[in-house]
């Protein structure tokens, strides 16, 4: 989140009309990095927006059993915050453009955006054993976005046909991507110490086995 | 243990650079040096090459606790704020996790913040920020960002200042990839070195000592700026290579008078670069020398020390006739009392009685 209010702070050095999001969950709302940011942001009128993605669980806490108040865009103390319903499409487009331009005239704002997840947080968590299969189901029936905008497409009139299309081609262009990276070559060793610096003149690496190695700048990842 | 009070300040000898050796007397230094250029102080130097490099360059900013209109702490800072804005000399609040998160943030799209850690303890807080956020970045985004921020703060055992203001935490950075890590000693080099840490595109971590801000000596015009990754000799010898950084290289050099008295020649090198070491250097004098002595002010456990005492131990095992000999601050938290507190860091009849043992005993020449 500080790295967030880092960039808002280099826009406004420069005098840029520009704003920098900072997102975060509703689990690191807890964090004291973010109470520092926002003392920050509001002190010297930043043009940052902090976004948290609620998904009601820091991994495996529910949302009430780790935040004492879990209105998180009240929780700004000084700084103003929005909520919104992050499932739907045009209601996040609505409230970040408006979030846009409140940040540029008046400094930091908080948006809430309520959302859901269906899978677990990570590889290592399977979802289930903290909430229960019906919740999860309600959910998508209920509150999915793409649903949501396919249903409202569909009764504005837009051909079924049509969508059922796009649906083909996202679908397809996704699968295409995951073969090519299935099938894409391991890196090279060497690639091992790319990057480590940005100038990496004189600066030797020591190898676990006692020799040294001279590490490259090479972003591009050419050789 | 015993403890010495050193009692006058000695002349320093070299005529290479000028330098005061610094002493442990409750009746504050004598600044003798015989040099005919005006002496600055290194908190002066190091406040002119933080203005040299503002005004040449006008991404670079100034972020730190009392920074701005309080003058710097250390005076580093010292009225940089009525020249360059409060924008570019920041005064921050108290949250050193948060500005350290916000000199990065800021150094990813382009500026060139230099963030001073009131004391390099409080740098412990902005852990998480540097090593993840500064040592890392450029690595995990595959060479897009760079975090040309230069972390600088005074760290090292003052004159009781009790056992959280006095950490020294190269022992706890120097196990970060992707940051460089160097240690200022003379007023000289200190201008020099801070100079080309704002140039450098690698983030770097700054070690100033609290007892050397107010040490004179000569500093170079606004055009002389030093290796980030070279070591400094200091005095060329050929019983024993005693390498040492900061604040240590005056222990050094006392113990050097008193050895030379005593007929010994020690070959004594100022580090600089604490990580990544400069082992042509380092290599070049074990070679000549055969012989080892690291006096650092780290902990004797896990410290730059025992980093390079291994480094040598594997890479100039056949070069050396005696082990190690590794002289560093005791484990234990520094100590309010004044005597304590001495007996914590490494004194200048420890290294003269180190250096006997390492070397054996000389004739006396009469």
């Amino acid at each position: 989140i500080p790295l967030g209010a880092g960039l808002a702070f280099a826009h406004k050095y420069r005098k840029e009309p520009n704003v920098a999001i900072t997102m975060y969950g509703d689990g690191a709302a807890n964090q004291g990095q973010k109470y520092e940011a926002l003392n920050m942001a509001a002190l010297w009128n930043i043009p940052i927006i902090f976004v948290c993605e609620n998904n009601h669980y820091g991994m495996g806490t529910a949302e009430w059993r780790h935040a004492k108040n879990s209105s998180f865009y009240t929780r700004g103390d000084f700084v103003p915050g929005l909520k919104a319903d992050g499932m739907d499409v045009l209601a996040v487009k609505q409230v970040v453009s408006y979030a846009k331009k409140y940040a540029l005239e008046h400094g930091p704002i908080i948006l809430e955006l309520d959302t859901y997840r269906y899978h677990g947080h990570s590889m290592s968590d399977p979802g289930s054993t903290y909430r229960s299969r019906d919740e999860i189901n309600a959910m998508r029936t209920e509150r999915d976005p793409i649903e949501r905008v396919k249903k409202l497409l569909l009764a504005n009139g837009f051909d079924a046909a049509e969508l059922k299309k796009m649906d083909k081609e996202v679908k397809k262009e996704v699968d295409d991507a995951v073969e090519k990276a299935k099938a894409a070559p391991i890196p090279p060793d060497h690639w091992l110490w790319k990057n480590v610096y940005a100038a990496p003149a004189n600066t030797q690496l020591r190898k676990v086995d006692g020799g040294y190695n001279t590490p490259d700048y090479d972003p591009e990842y050419k050789n | 243990m015993l403890l010495q009070r050193h009692g006058s300040s000695a002349k320093c000898m070299s005529s290479r650079h000028s330098r005061q050796s610094l002493m442990s007397s409750r009746r504050g230094s004598l600044s003798v040096t015989r040099s005919q250029k005006k002496q600055i102080m290194m908190w002066e130097a190091l406040r002119e090459a933080i203005d040299e490099e503002m005004e040449k360059d006008p991404t670079v900013c100034v972020m730190g606790e009392d920074v701005g209109h309080y003058g710097g702490s250390y005076k580093v800072t010292f009225g940089l704020y009525k020249k360059y804005g409060d924008m570019r000399v920041l005064d921050t609040p108290i949250c050193e996790n948060g500005f350290m998160g916000m000199g990065i943030g800021a150094a990813m799209t382009g500026l060139r913040p230099i963030v001073e850690g009131m004391n390099m303890g409080f740098l412990l807080l902005a852990f998480n920020q540097i090593s993840n956020n500064c040592g890392m970045l450029h690595y995990t985004s595959g060479g897009q960002y760079k975090t040309p921020v230069v972390i600088r703060g005074p760290g090292g055992v003052g004159r009781q200042l009790g056992a959280e203001h006095s950490q020294r935490l190269e022992s706890y950075f120097q196990s970060i990839p992707g940051v460089q890590l160097v240690a200022c000693s003379t007023v000289a080099n200190s201008k020099a070195l801070l100079k080309s840490a704002i140039r450098s595109e690698n983030p770097i971590i700054f070690f100033e000592h609290v007892l050397l801000y107010n040490i004179k000596g000569d500093a170079g015009g606004p055009d002389v700026y030093q290796s980030l990754e070279s070591a400094e000799l200091v005095r060329e010898g050929t019983d024993v290579s005693i390498f040492t950084y900061s604040r240590m290289r005056y222990v050094v050099m006392q113990a050097a008078q008193e050895l030379e008295k005593k007929g010994y020649n020690p070959e004594v090198i100022d580090l600089i670069s604490l990580k990544p070491f400069d082992m042509d250097t380092i290599s070049k004098s074990v070679r000549k020398t055969r012989r080892v002595i690291i006096v650092e002010e780290c902990m004797k456990t896990g410290g730059i020390g025992a980093s390079l005492s291994a480094v040598i131990n594997e890479s100039l095992f056949n070069d050396l006739d005696h082990e190690v000999v590794r002289l560093s601050s005791q484990d234990v938290p520094t100590a309010y009392a004044y005597e304590l507190e001495a007996a914590t860091i490494v004194q200048p009849s420890q290294v003269v009685e180190a250096v006997e043992r390492v070397v054996g005993s000389k004739l006396a020449y009469v």
